[in-house]
């Protein structure tokens, strides 16, 4: 197994997927190590006007229990956290999230992009950004403002995914560190974890 | 890439403070940037020619509020808020007066008061209710006055109307013109549009139901609390106050005063004066 350089104390993990990155995300948060140390924020697109159904079923298999945040709500270490349904989703600087319903970015509310470059404008080069399968080009920006401001980037590895625009649109537009597949992200999340222990 | 740091965002919303008396100065940062930046692309601006248009372009204010405040919003958004709504809270108000005052704090270009007074039409009161609908951009107030949108948004209205179980048809309350939706002068007959600045503005009369969703999450905690102590010296004891689906006012200095009525859809009572 690909053994990581891991000099970094990350502060947060924030993970971006559509279509086809559902079970990518289920393995990942199933395999998550007991008491991961560093708050998990997704952003995942998903129907605008369901609002239940879809944390329970993240939740499932997952070690954590998955919750969306309220606006404003504080960003604690060891949550996993889902961009509720029909709002953006931002991280703000003093470690908390916010809210909005903006205009849809890259037809999606919320958006990949917002996500993603709020994280890595409020964590800098302590964040990792791993972006998943999916359909649409949204989470590709969002991976350059990280790269940009010297956080660790991964994608999925695109013979992996279900739908591989998303990972690829990464790949074209910013350096991507680590092109991995699922398992390999759950590698990279123990290795992660060890160092804190 | 365009971008923007928070020392210039600061003496934009300084100067705007300054100059137009307007207070962005205690906006959530991040969507406060993005829509400041949005402008200056929309606009070609950088930083400093879009500081200098504030200072010496007193007409510019008024277009730049219109982009700032974020008036993406549809009809019934969260039909099952509005099931409450027909369902609980209204026939609550009613139990001790026929008649009554909703205000719609911050309510953009009017979708929400219009899905108001089609829900009491359908209910048989909207005679009986009195609806004051404010906001801080009075472009988009007259937008709301006109009950005219684009007809393409139509579809999205009726699906969240046929969720929320809406008596009629949708298609019955408005007609089509060159692309547009008409919705009739009469449905909007007991509502006052005013514009009314939420952050510097007085409190101005008592309502039994104030309705501010999705409008407080563009102000950090700070403001929240000071808006909230607006809403409750707004309300009557026993008064309703909705927010939006995914805010908490948990932290507000004056949230015991409220009780929650029903926490998926944050609606809340004023229990003390």
């Amino acid at each position: 197994m690909k053994k990581f350089n891991l000099s970094n104390r990350y502060k947060a993990v924030v993970i971006g997927g559509s279509a086809g990155s559902f079970q990518g995300v289920v393995k990942i948060l199933g395999q998550l190590p007991k008491g991961f140390p560093l708050p998990i924020i997704m952003c995942l697109h998903r129907l605008k006007h369901v609002r239940n159904g879809f944390v329970e079923a993240l939740s499932i298999k997952s070690v954590v229990q998955v919750t969306e945040p309220n606006d404003k709500e504080t960003i604690k270490k060891g949550n996993v956290y889902l961009a509720p349904a029909n709002y953006h989703m931002s991280v703000e600087l003093g470690n908390h999230f916010a809210l909005s319903t903006e205009e849809m970015v890259n037809n999606s509310r919320p958006s990949i992009d917002i996500t993603l470059g709020t994280c890595a404008f409020a964590y800098k080069e302590k964040l990792v950004g791993i972006l998943l399968s999916g359909a649409n080009k949204d989470g590709a920006l969002g991976m350059k403002y990280i790269h940009d401001r010297g956080g660790l980037t991964i994608v999925q590895e695109p013979t992996e995914c279900m739908i591989d625009t998303m990972p690829r649109s990464a790949l074209s537009v910013t350096k991507i560190d680590h092109v991995l597949k699922v398992d390999q992200i759950v590698q990279f999340l123990k290795e992660l974890d060890n160092q804190y222990r | 890439m365009l971008d923007i740091d928070i020392n210039d965002l600061k003496r934009i919303s300084e100067l705007i403070y300054q100059k137009h008396h307007y207070d962005f100065r205690n906006y959530a940062m991040s969507s406060f940037k993005r829509r400041v930046l949005r402008i200056m692309e929309l606009k070609k601006l950088s930083v400093e020619s879009l500081i200098k248009k504030l200072t010496d372009n007193p007409a510019f204010i008024n277009e730049f509020l219109d982009e700032l405040t974020v008036n993406v919003t549809e009809m019934f958004r969260d039909p099952s808020f509005w099931r409450i709504m027909r369902e609980e809270i209204i026939p609550a108000i009613m139990l001790n007066q026929k008649q009554f005052k909703i205000w719609h704090a911050g309510c953009s270009s009017g979708e929400e008061v219009l899905s108001m007074c089609i829900m009491l039409k359908e209910m048989g009161i909207l005679q009986d209710v009195t609806m004051i609908a404010t906001d801080l951009d009075v472009n988009i107030l007259e937008r709301a006055k006109s009950g005219v949108y684009p007809a393409k948004n139509m579809e999205l209205n009726e699906k969240n109307y046929i969720r929320f179980q809406g008596t009629g048809s949708f298609k019955d309350y408005y007609r089509e013109e060159n692309g547009m939706a008409v919705f009739p002068k009469e449905l909007l007959m007991n509502v006052s549009f005013r514009r009314h600045d939420l952050v510097l503005g007085d409190v101005f009369n008592k309502f039994d139901l104030i309705l501010c969703r999705n409008v407080m999450i563009y102000f950090n905690q700070s403001l929240q609390n000071e808006v909230l102590k607006k809403f409750h010296e707004s309300s009557f004891k026993y008064g309703y106050l909705a927010i939006g689906s995914k805010e908490s006012l948990i932290w507000c200095d004056y949230a015991n005063r409220f009780i929650v009525v029903n926490n998926e859809e944050k609606i809340y009572k004023k229990i003390k004066d």
